[in-house]
């Protein structure tokens, strides 16, 4: 007898892994809650800052909304996270993992196709509180192409800890969980040089803040937007920071991956 | 001919609980098998266990002759899985959700668009077809789960409890849609906990209960042994209930089921329509004063009794312990 062709599922990452992302972005652009979570509240949160510590905190020689637009887009990274974290864990819940799974499609294809999705809505989401930022007050120091640059640093910087989320969001196996399990980037959000600078925290915090791939992705950010000021608020020029925010980038991925990978085979 | 699915003594272990605990069942093509067992029996372990999602422990099982660990890719691509839950995006339309799922099997747009079609003209939902699913009813939603299992025109679809939590009519539409997928040659395993869906759809029956195969047969078969059906008898007064169950002594199969609390005594028959009109007889020579009397379908409480000679949940455990 002779047997069927097997279907040649490795040659399938792409299109299969195009057409799960296009359901998860046909997700997110249908569901007004979702577009609301991701965007207005990243907006709000930006403009509570931005009017209400603004007024108490002062930076010598720049403006605060300058020094606080490049650490709020970093950290939305984190924040939007959660919702990845939680999406993931919806669909293990709700059994359409359980459906894919059952698909003759390479696995990854699944993975790939969340953190796909999760980063573009990421850059939406992004672009969306840029936008604003640039409505109220704040303004690029260096060229253009180097805003274009830190914008892109931090696309890439969502993208590697959106395994992360993905991870978190496979282990949790409910949204509830996922949800709070996610309240691990307060730390990481707040201990950083996001909000203010790091020389103003107790020792003890400023070890953990000043070491953390958070505070290099945001000092990248914004040594790329701050022009000449960089140098003098932050010691080193643009490139060492990006160079090592990029490094704490493919760490994270190169750890997250294969584990989320291997977590998802497990079932 | 290759079985459809030959599970042999399949062990799947989650801590200290046997989900399956030595499992075995074999399903020939052609037909519809059930498997039937309460809640906890281990039903839906065995369908993610075939439909390669969950590593086993010990046995060995086959899918349309290729083996679940070894070439899961092949077992893929010849199943379709509906689920308990209705595993479609309620943020996309019936139709987009069956063509995602169709493309997923490799077809082309064009392809997977004419599946779309076909699928939705056999469950009758093209009506709806392009409105959102979070739109639709539970039985719609259950209907279009159905049919994302169907666009790939697999050999065997796995349907794990598809009607659990479905008003009656919804429950009719459903069996009315699988009983039209095997008319047209698909070979169909399902789980339930009812045995009224075992017998209106299944040619093949596998009883189940803590993991491991209680019995197997036809519908036929399996009510010869336990009784085509049960009469039943509500008593007017608790103090009449010994006397009721004298009657149905002399004229049933098995023993005689008393419940007190809801003052009934039942017992298991070979044919309801000669042994009812017995058994009215007999109660009025009795002057006892009853409420209600009728035959219906054994439940899967009668039918474990029946099978076991013990009332469900405690077969295993006490094989076990004797072991």
């Amino acid at each position: 007898m002779t047997t069927l062709t097997p279907p040649l599922a490795r040659g399938r990452l792409v299109p299969s892994t195009a057409v799960v992302t296009q359901r998860a972005l046909l997700r997110f652009v249908r569901t007004p809650q979702l577009i609301a979570m991701a965007t207005v509240q990243m907006s709000l949160f930006f403009l509570i800052y931005r009017y209400m510590f603004g007024g108490a905190i002062r930076i010598a020689g720049m403006h605060y909304v300058d020094f606080l637009v490049p650490g709020f887009i970093a950290t939305g990274v984190l924040f939007s996270g959660i919702g990845s974290a939680v999406a993931t864990a919806e669909d293990l819940e709700q059994g359409f993992t359980d459906r894919l799974r059952s698909l003759p499609i390479p696995r990854s294809a699944v993975l790939a196709a969340r953190a796909l999705a999760d980063t573009a809505i990421l850059t939406w989401a992004s672009a969306f509180t840029t936008a604003i930022a640039f409505a109220v007050g704040f303004r690029l120091h260096g060229s253009a192409l180097d805003g274009l640059a830190a914008f892109a640093l931090v696309v890439v910087f969502g993208f590697a800890f959106e395994w992360v989320f993905v991870l978190l969001g496979l282990f949790a196996r409910t949204a509830q969980a996922a949800q709070g399990m996610g309240m691990i980037v307060f730390p990481f959000a707040f201990i950083s040089s996001a909000y203010v600078p790091v020389h103003t925290m107790p020792s003890w915090l400023r070890v953990f803040a000043e070491h953390q791939p958070l505070t290099y992705m945001v000092d990248a950010v914004r040594a790329l937007t701050l022009g000449p000021h960089a140098h003098l608020l932050l010691g080193h020029a643009a490139g060492w920071f990006v160079t090592r925010a990029l490094l704490w980038a493919a760490a994270i991925f190169a750890v997250a991956f294969p584990l989320a990978v291997a977590r998802y085979r497990r079932g | 001919m290759t079985p459809t699915i030959e599970a042999r003594g399949l062990i799947k272990r989650f801590g200290k609980t046997h989900a399956l605990d030595g499992l075995e069942l074999t399903a020939e093509p052609g037909q519809v098998l059930a498997v039937l067992g309460p809640n906890g029996a281990g039903k839906t372990t065995f369908v993610r266990a075939v439909a390669t999602l969950l590593p086993l422990d010990g046995g060995a099982l086959r899918v349309n002759g290729h083996d679940v660990g070894r070439e899961p890719r092949l077992v893929r691509a010849s199943i379709g899985l509906a689920g308990q839950f209705a595993a479609v995006e309620p943020a996309m339309s019936g139709r987009e959700n069956l063509v995602m799922v169709a493309r997923l099997f490799g077809q082309s747009r064009r392809q997977a668009r004419a599946s779309a079609d076909d699928v939705l003209e056999q469950l009758g939902l093209v009506e709806d077809a392009d409105r959102l699913v979070r739109t639709y009813s539970g039985g719609m939603r259950r209907r279009i789960d159905l049919g994302a299992s169907l666009v790939g025109r697999p050999r065997l679809l796995l349907l794990d409890e598809p009607t659990t939590g479905l008003d009656p009519r919804s429950r009719m539409e459903l069996w009315e849609a699988i009983r039209r997928l095997v008319a047209a040659g698909t070979d169909v395993l399902l789980t339930t906990q009812y045995l009224d869906e075992a017998d209106h759809l299944a040619g093949q029956v596998v009883i189940v209960d803590h993991g491991r195969t209680v019995a197997a047969g036809t519908p036929a078969e399996l009510k010869r042994r336990i009784g085509g059906s049960v009469i039943e008898l509500r008593a007017r007064e608790a103090q009449d209930l010994p006397q009721l169950a004298l009657i149905l002594h002399g004229l049933g199969m098995g023993e005689v089921q008393t419940d007190v609390g809801a003052r009934r005594v039942s017992v298991a028959v070979s044919s309801a329509a000669a042994d009812l009109g017995a058994a009215m007889q007999a109660v009025r020579a009795s002057a006892v004063e009853i409420e209600e009397i009728s035959a219906r379908q054994p439940n899967l409480d009668e039918v474990f009794l029946a099978l076991t000679g013990q009332p469900r949940g405690t077969t295993a455990a006490s094989e076990r312990q004797a072991a």
